[in-house]
């Protein structure tokens, strides 16, 4: 049986789903006998799917207003994009 | 062209193409798509209103002057973020500077992680806080996290990039990248547990 600490450093990968499927059904055995674990395991998730549907706020109004004068200017300046300069990808 | 910016026929690829075909209206309609995840992000690193602005700014700006060279094999989302989380790095670092504190200041790779808070949540938050109260603890828990932490878990599992793509965009190792997730992870686990346990709970922590 794995001890906590082996199941805590798997834990990402666990949540991730990109274990093989020998090591995750290690996990899952530990996390189904293991009450801390499956706290931790089940609110660790949770955490992520809290931040997961955060969907962001408009940019306020004058911030948004000020990016978009900034880059008409840019426009303007330059012309249409591409051309020059080289960016790596 | 807002309409568009905002539903799901939102067609990134077809958008980069008109927009490199010289089609102003194009780049707008992408930048008002994502401006909002990228000042978000940019805020999240910088912890700055007046930085985040400047980032959100150079970068679209940045995108606008290189369009050539995105070659499309990324998306252009991820190819944005890249670009702005260079800036919004920049950015910390001259504040950072004068404490001479470096970003990727070694961090502590222990492995005992502990876990203090062993409760499980009460209900689903998003049922029992408004938004802006939502907004403001999952804000201050991302907040209180190390820089090294904080930029990989807004990457990672905010703006969702791949762990590659992470690492990546912060030039760290596939390896760091996911030490450092796991740590900022367990982190807002626990804050946010602190938060968000189901009252009388308490006495479930025998760890």
């Amino acid at each position: 049986m794995l001890t906590c600490k082996q199941f805590l450093r798997d834990l990402n990968d666990y949540l991730d789903e990109t274990l093989d499927p020998a090591t995750r059904e290690e996990l899952q055995r530990h996390v189904n006998e293991c009450p801390n674990c499956w706290v931790v395991c089940n609110t660790t998730e949770k955490t992520l799917q809290v931040f997961k549907g955060f969907e962001p706020q408009p940019v306020p109004k004058d911030i948004q207003t000020r990016l978009m004068a900034a880059l008409e200017k840019k426009m303007q300046e330059e012309g249409p994009c591409c051309k020059k300069k080289h960016l790596k990808e | 062209m807002s309409s568009s910016a905002t539903t799901a026929a939102f067609d990134e690829s077809a958008l980069v193409a008109r927009a490199k075909a010289g089609d102003a209206a194009a780049f707008s309609e992408l930048v008002e798509h994502y401006d909002r995840r990228v000042f978000r992000m940019a805020k999240q690193i910088t912890q700055n209103d007046d930085d985040a602005e400047d980032v959100l700014q150079e970068a679209f700006l940045k995108a606008y002057t290189h369009l050539d060279d995105f070659q499309g094999n990324s998306k252009f989302y991820t190819w944005i973020v890249r670009i702005a989380v260079n800036e919004a790095l920049m950015k910390l670092r001259k504040r950072r500077a004068d404490r001479s504190v470096p970003l990727d200041e070694p961090i502590d790779t222990g492995e005992d992680e502990v876990a203090r808070e062993i409760a499980v949540w009460d209900d689903n938050p998003e049922d029992v806080y408004s938004r802006e109260e939502l907004t403001e603890i999952l804000d201050e828990a991302v907040q209180s996290l190390k820089p090294a932490y904080r930029t990989v878990f807004v990457l990672r599992d905010i703006e969702e990039l791949s762990i590659e793509e992470t690492a990546e965009a912060l030039g760290l190792s596939i390896s760091a990248v996911k030490s450092r997730l796991l740590r900022a992870r367990l982190q807002l686990r626990e804050k946010l547990t602190r938060q968000f346990k189901r009252k009388g709970d308490d006495a479930f922590a025998y760890l």
